[in-house]
């Protein structure tokens, strides 16, 4: 300890260890093992690695529950993203990732910077990012802030993606009260990699050379990942220093220079700096390389003068990487970097100590074992207490509509259902000239570059289904992102999760945590995806007021012949319309129609019939693989009558459907939300084919018609025009966003 | 026949330039690095689209002042083909080689949609595979594209076909609708949309092969 800064020598005191955001036995547990009193900078090494946001501290218990495996998979949870095997020596890489917290604080930079953090995560391995999808939770439109928060972040998800020339090609956004005092921005990113060039973060050998690339390091988002570990309160705003600044060109320099070094055999580990900068890297890599780490802060690229020790480990400034080489590599490296205008530095190198030893100013200002640090980080097994289930709302306890038309106008113009175009059309979906289904669709799909494959990706949860049932929201959650990638023709191969939740420490939302990721898990065992890669973020809330459970799911699907893909839009008149899949009860509970028509959010959410889903999903595929329907779309939010008109939209085709059922009550046939279905439109000779077909494999075909006129029409129940609806539809967003 | 595609910090449609070239003239286009002084020997240089320095400062004006643009200007005075797409565009009129200024979009948003172009001039090196008056699809993905010039500019550049495209629907408040514009001599053209990213059935059009085709027939 002799040679620690004066200031490192400063007595840590129990407000300390309060600011850092750790408890007083976490503290203690600190000094056991490190056999005496850390200094300020181990404190806030040891405080950012042990946050929930890089520790998992509550969560790692539960996630160990999650199948992960699957001879799909090259690359499962724990590196910097998840791989998958797409065949002929291609792989995808896929991540979602959280930044809530920012977002919430400073929207644009917030959401910006999410961006580039999941980009960072996928480049690091060797993929370059080829897709850029998001899911985005809002306040209630009402609520003061939600315009400019919506405006911010779609401003900061644009401005960082189309700058680093990644198309955006779908998402989802919905708006709920719940969300008032929390917003979330979940990013993912898909790339693609050559199997035997991919990256990984372990370094094999003692005494090779870390080396600093990207930006410099400045003051900017220390402490980022404690405050992402923490609850809101009504100063919050005080923490925008802590949110970071994003620099979309310096990372598209740095993407393109480091996959120019990655073409030559110089890398032996990398990792991002992201949350908690260049501690987390180093000591990240370290652990998995079962290594020490020395470094030189000295020569650390600054941005600013004087910077602290303390300061330059817990920065959290953007479009940093660092890497070991092999050695004898830096002269290449180096002239790669320099081409690009990077900063490169040789700031360390790899030990066989297992320690973190950092020198500055010609003294050791930290010098700790890093297995504490990494794997014996605090696990907690939180007490918890299941949701109650909800009781099972039938549909005669739902009123009806004056009229079924007006009800499908209020409902196709309500916050989650209207169109998002205002949203995409500020995203780049079409750089990179492979976008093959553009935003808007079930799921986006991009072509594998020079081949015939396409990668088809969703985003999706239903956080009112969580709410009131975190098991079958959580099921819910897989078995939408399987319908939606399905009904483009993909086969779904893997899924990334970002769960956002409540405070831990309080026993009812950890139920909810637990409830829902039984259900992922149960639904990703059963529909073959296993979670390859994710994030947890866990307090989200606002003076006690915590968000509905959302744990958003992200898929990734393979269209072996992207000529084969279908779209949800209707294609030509006199199509026969079939609604394939599980039986239908008009289920009413928790559906938009009871939120938009009577303002009441109540009832268990539908059942999710897990093993129906996967028949209906291979029975739908196999039509779409034959060629025998022209479009194709899921039934989710909204119903039947809101899935159809979503057919209709734009095209200026409209429909006539009937639903033989003479004992549910109309309204509920046409939006109840029963799972595990599909509208399909077809020549109409084949229907009677295509009807057995389905009989045959255990399925229901719920729902017939025909694509007709310009208007649309249930059991006979007065004509409801297309283009009035698609007025509809597209005006709410840009009208709520017009006072901008 | 030879192509060029410059790349510079921050480009990020020169692979998809690239390709669209290749698939035009069956040959692959040589990339250029923006600080090589010296261009190589090219029939058709093409300045693609992306974020050329973040934009910073503004767009398009650092790389107008690129080692590479003493060649490029080189290339267009000795009357070969000289294409800027987008962010190439704006390089163009940021390095003098076409008129007029590309502001922000008047809404102030990026957008990026399909947007329906009318060929204005269809006697050029670049438009002659379209039929005059002909609208064709074509993506658009910018924030800066709202073209703006003098009247009496915007007169001469209309007076002297040198209007390329204008759009149908005007979706960044440009002047006169102009989508695309030619230098005086002809061999300039540059435009906000990006045909590059439209030759290809499966991304929803081929209305972009037509210029690459144009090229192709006056080069060879």
């Amino acid at each position: 300890m002799s040679k620690l800064t004066q200031m490192d020598t400063a007595e840590i005191t129990p407000e300390m260890v309060k600011e850092h955001g750790l408890s007083p036995e976490e503290y203690d547990v600190i000094v056991q093992r490190l056999n005496r009193a850390p200094n300020y900078t181990e404190l806030g090494i040891f405080s950012v690695m042990w946050s929930e946001h890089c520790s998992y501290k509550s969560s790692r218990f539960h996630l160990a529950k999650l199948p992960t495996t699957g001879p799909q998979v090259i690359q499962g949870p724990g590196e910097n993203a998840g791989i998958i095997d797409i065949g002929d020596g291609d792989a995808a890489v896929f991540k979602m990732e959280s930044h809530n917290h920012p977002s919430y604080i400073e929207p644009y930079q917030g959401a910006a910077t999410g961006v580039g953090g999941i980009m960072r995560d996928v480049f690091t391995m060797g993929a370059r990012p080829v897709a850029n999808m998001n899911a985005l939770r809002f306040g209630e439109p009402d609520h003061p802030k939600t315009q400019h928060l919506v405006g911010g972040v779609v401003a900061g998800i644009g401005g960082y993606g189309n700058c680093m020339g990644v198309p955006t090609v779908g998402g989802e956004t919905n708006f709920h009260a719940g969300y008032n005092g929390n917003i979330l921005v979940n990013a993912m990113t898909v790339g693609l990699v050559r199997t035997d060039k991919i990256f990984l973060s372990a370094p094999s050998g003692v005494g090779n050379p870390v080396v600093y690339v990207g930006s410099k390091t400045g003051r900017d988002g220390i402490h980022g990942a404690t405050m992402a570990s923490a609850e809101f309160d009504d100063d919050s705003d005080e923490k925008r220093p802590t949110v970071q600044v994003g620099d979309p060109f310096t990372e598209k320099l740095l993407l393109e220079a480091c996959l120019e070094l990655m073409q030559e055999d110089a890398i032996d580990a990398i990792q991002d700096m992201g949350a908690a900068g260049l501690t987390s890297s180093s000591i990240e890599m370290a652990d998995k390389g079962g290594l020490g780490i020395t470094m030189n802060l000295d020569v650390v690229p600054q941005r600013e003068q004087n910077m602290t020790a303390y300061e330059m480990m817990l920065s959290e400034s953007q479009e940093r990487m660092l890497m070991v080489l092999k050695p004898g590599r830096e002269a290449e490296a180096k002239a790669i970097f320099d081409k690009w205008g990077l900063d490169f530095a040789v700031i360390g190198e790899t030990t066989d100590t297992g320690r973190l030893i950092l020198d500055h100013n010609g003294e050791t200002v930290c010098d700790i074992p890093i297995r504490p640090l990494a794997d014996d980080a605090p696990k907690y097994q939180r007490p918890w207490v299941p949701t109650p289930d909800a009781a099972v709302l039938s549909a005669d306890q739902v009123p009806a509509p004056i009229d079924i038309g007006e009800a499908l106008k209020k409902i196709i113009a309500s916050p989650d259902i209207a169109s998002r175009r205002w949203i995409y059309e500020q995203y780049d979906y079409t750089v990179m000239a492979d976008t093959v289904q553009i935003p808007g669709g079930d799921a986006g799909v991009v072509r594998v570059h020079g081949t015939n494959k396409a990668l088809a990706i969703s985003t999706d949860v239903t956080p009112r289904y969580c709410q009131a049932g975190p098991l079958e929201g959580g099921r819910q959650a897989v078995a939408e992102v399987y319908r939606n990638i399905t009904a483009v023709g993909a086969k779904p191969l893997a899924i990334t999760d970002c769960l956002n939740f409540g405070n831990p420490e309080r026993p009812e939302i950890m139920g909810q945590f637990v409830g829902c990721l039984e259900g992922i898990g149960e639904a990703c065992r059963i529909l073959d995806t296993p979670v390859i890669s994710g994030n947890v973020s866990l307090y989200n809330e606002t003076n006690g007021q915590a968000i509905p459970p959302t744990p958003a799911i992200g898929g990734v699907g393979l269209l072996k012949d992207a000529s084969k893909m279908t779209t949800k839009h209707f294609k030509a008149e006199g199509d026969a319309i079939l609604v394939i899949g599980g039986g239908v009860t008009g289920h009413l509970g928790q559906s938009i129609y009871l939120r938009e028509m009577h303002g009441r959010e109540e009832g268990a959410p539908p059942p999710v019939d897990l093993e129906m889903e996967l028949k209906a999903g291979n029975f739908v595929r196999g039509l779409i693989t034959e060629a025998r329907v022209n479009a194709v779309h899921d039934i989710s939010d909204g119903g039947l009558l809101v899935a159809v008109s979503e057919m209709a939209l734009g095209t200026a085709l409209g429909a006539d459907i009937t639903v033989d059922d003479a004992n549910t009550p109309l309204h509920a046939l046409a939006f109840g939300e029963d799972q595990a279905r599909y509208v399909v439109t077809l020549a109409p000779g084949d229907v009677t084919s295509v009807t057995k077909a389905a009989e045959a494999a255990g399925l229901t075909v719920s729902a017939t018609g025909t694509v007709c006129g310009s208007s649309l029409t249930i059991n006979g129940c007065a004509p409801i025009s297309i283009d009035e609806l698609t007025e509809l539809n597209e005006d709410w967003l840009p009208t709520f966003m017009g006072a901008e | 026949m030879k192509t060029a595609v410059i790349v510079f910090p921050g480009s990020n449609c020169d692979r998809d330039a690239a390709v669209a070239l290749e698939r035009a003239t069956g040959k692959p286009a040589e990339m250029v690095w923006h600080g090589n002084a010296e261009l190589p020997d090219a029939d058709l240089v093409v300045l693609p689209g992306g974020f050329s320095y973040g934009d910073y400062l503004r767009s398009g004006a650092m790389s107008a002042r690129s080692p590479v643009m003493e060649g490029v200007i080189a290339h267009a005075k000795s009357g070969r083909p000289l294409v800027g797409i987008c962010n190439g565009f704006q390089v163009l009129t940021e390095a003098g080689l076409l008129p007029g200024v590309l502001m922000r979009n008047a809404d102030l948003h990026f957008v990026c949609k399909t947007v329906g172009l009318q060929i204005t001039n269809n006697e050029t090196i670049f438009t002659n595979g379209y039929a005059s008056g002909q609208t064709i699809n074509v993506p658009v993905a910018h924030h800066d594209g709202n073209y703006f010039a003098d009247d009496e500019t915007l007169d001469r550049l209309e007076g002297e076909g040198r209007v390329a495209f204008r759009y149908t629907d005007n979706p960044n408040g440009s002047a006169r609708d102009i989508a695309g514009i030619l230098n005086d001599e002809g061999n300039v053209l540059g435009m906000m949309p990006h045909p590059e990213r439209v030759v290809d059935e499966a991304l929803g059009g081929t209305d972009g092969s037509a210029l690459f085709a144009s090229l192709v027939e006056a080069l060879q």
